[in-house]
């Protein structure tokens, strides 16, 4: 009776599972981290700068500092995560070694390896990674990792980007569960995804971890919207911190999470917040700013 | 009891469906034979045989709960005897007390619960688990995430199982409680256990 597994993809996923319908929501230091669960945040990303200030500032974007997240940590009692950068199996390390309780493996921040994702299996903290359609999502999945989100466009307060790749997702999951087992090979090739994980997801019409939505999102709405559309649950990056009053907008983009589908508390919680942060039109960014095209 | 309305039919369960695994709960107890219901709001509580409060973030749950009107009226219902399984987060929700931190509670469970008593996700962990009020005497496979324990039970709180000395599951009157998470296992026996409390009434 005393068999203990520690760091089971049942436990990583299932980390995941118990985020689901809620909002985590990006934060700086321990003031922020604290108005973040006030306001009902069901976990929090530590960062030094937010997406936003990440596109403006430009340079080398890295894993925070660890007196950082030991910071925020120690502020909350609701789970913390932290970003590492493509491919940067240290700073991964170094994020376990702080007993994170969830690594992003972020093309918010620069990526460090433009081949290869981290092996995510060979930690016991789980990851999350981004996506902007099925084959990348399963990729990320046969390296390990236990939840995906949308990548979206981070730090542009402007959510089209990430109905593009929710719609997409969902979109090649239908086409999957329509198709017979001959036809799973070929689609399997084309996706560039591993034959089995393209047969679970045709066999159950999901996908196999749990899948947030990113990168973008500003308000109330925005966070329902992503709902309707099949998010499990939403990440609000610069969308909080850089709005006028980021405690009401946190508690009602939490409460836009749960009740996406009531329109009535949609109105209400939307009434009142000040402004939403500065967007960026994605057509102004150019092609070779866009984030989302970091990670293969 | 059965729901009044129609007293043939298979009891309708809430889940209390604010954050967290609320899916996986309707699973099992649909598997089981269960009506299920989500609740999100008030009017959503009437005509129900029971509730199960999932595994989620509790302060989220709490929070919510205030917002929405809900804690009081469970905290009634759960008083009057409505079965209530709460997991993990739903533990902490029907506790009486936790060590540290001030959230919202039910406060109906005589429990003190711990918080995250095992550590952070890195000690997340999966182990087989007596249960001897359970049919079939094999272990119970228990998925502790992130997970709380019972640091103190009053005289009224039956201790179904412990984990290293600290007790995960029990059990008052009507209602129902764990540290685990059964909902993301294919072993129903829990919400099985619970489903004969419902119809016991």
């Amino acid at each position: 009776m005393s068999e203990i597994k520690i760091g089971t993809m049942r436990v990583k996923a299932g980390l995941a599972e118990m985020l689901k319908g809620g909002v985590i929501m990006d934060v700086t230091d321990a003031g922020q981290a604290r108005i973040a669960e006030e306001a009902g945040a069901c976990a929090v990303m530590a960062l030094e700068r937010v997406p936003s200030d990440i596109r403006a500032d430009g340079g080398v974007a890295r894993m925070s500092d660890p007196g950082k997240i030991r910071e925020i940590q120690e502020a909350v009692t609701i789970p913390v995560m932290a970003k590492a950068r493509i491919g940067h199996f240290v700073e991964a390390q170094i994020l376990q070694a702080l007993e994170v309780d969830y690594i992003d493996e972020s093309e918010v921040l620069t990526p460090a390896d433009e081949a290869n994702h981290i092996n995510k299996w060979n930690f016991t903290v789980p990851f999350v990674c981004g996506a902007v359609n099925l084959g990348e999502a399963l990729r990320r999945i046969s390296e390990g990792a236990a939840m995906i989100r949308t990548k979206g466009e981070a730090g542009t307060g402007n959510v089209v980007e990430a109905v593009r790749h929710m719609r997409t997702i969902n979109a090649q999951i239908r086409q999957l569960t329509g198709m017979d087992e001959d036809e799973l090979f070929k689609a399997a090739k084309e996706l560039r995804a591993p034959l089995e994980l393209v047969k679970w997801v045709a066999e159950n019409g999901r996908l196999p971890v749990v899948n947030f939505s990113a990168g973008g999102l500003a308000t109330p709405a925005d966070a329902a919207l992503m709902m309707q559309l099949g998010a499990e649950g939403v990440f609000v990056g610069s969308g909080i911190f850089k709005s006028e009053d980021p405690a009401a907008r946190g508690k009602a983009i939490v409460e836009a999470a749960t009740h996406f589908n009531d329109p009535e508390v949609l109105a209400r919680v939307s009434t009142g917040l000040g402004s939403a942060m500065a967007g960026l039109e994605i057509g102004e960014i150019g092609k070779e700013n866009l984030i989302q095209h970091r990670g293969w | 009891m059965m729901n009044a309305d129609n007293p043939s039919a298979y009891p309708i369960v809430g889940v209390l469906a604010l954050q967290g695994a609320f899916r996986e709960h309707r699973r099992a107890l649909e598997k089981c034979g269960a009506q299920t219901r989500e609740v999100r709001r008030r009017h959503e509580l009437t005509g129900l045989d029971a509730l199960v409060i999932p595994g989620g973030e509790s302060t989220t749950i709490g929070k919510l709960m205030v917002s929405y009107g809900l804690l009081e009226p469970v905290r009634g219902l759960a008083r009057e005897g409505l079965p209530v399984f709460g997991t993990c987060a739903g533990l902490v929700m029907l506790a009486g007390e936790v060590v540290e931190g001030d959230q919202p509670l039910l406060e109906v469970m005589e429990v003190k619960v711990r918080r995250n008593a095992f550590g952070r996700q890195v000690n997340s962990f999966e182990t087989p688990l007596g249960l001897p009020a359970l049919p079939g005497g094999q272990p119970f496979p228990g998925v502790f995430i992130r997970a709380p324990w019972i640091e103190q039970a009053g005289p009224g709180v039956e201790l179904l199982a412990s984990h290293e000395g600290r007790p995960v599951a029990a059990r008052q009157g009507n209602l129902l409680a764990t540290a685990f998470h059964p909902e993301l296992t294919d072993d129903l026996r829990l919400h099985d256990f619970f489903l004969d409390l419902v119809s016991s009434r």
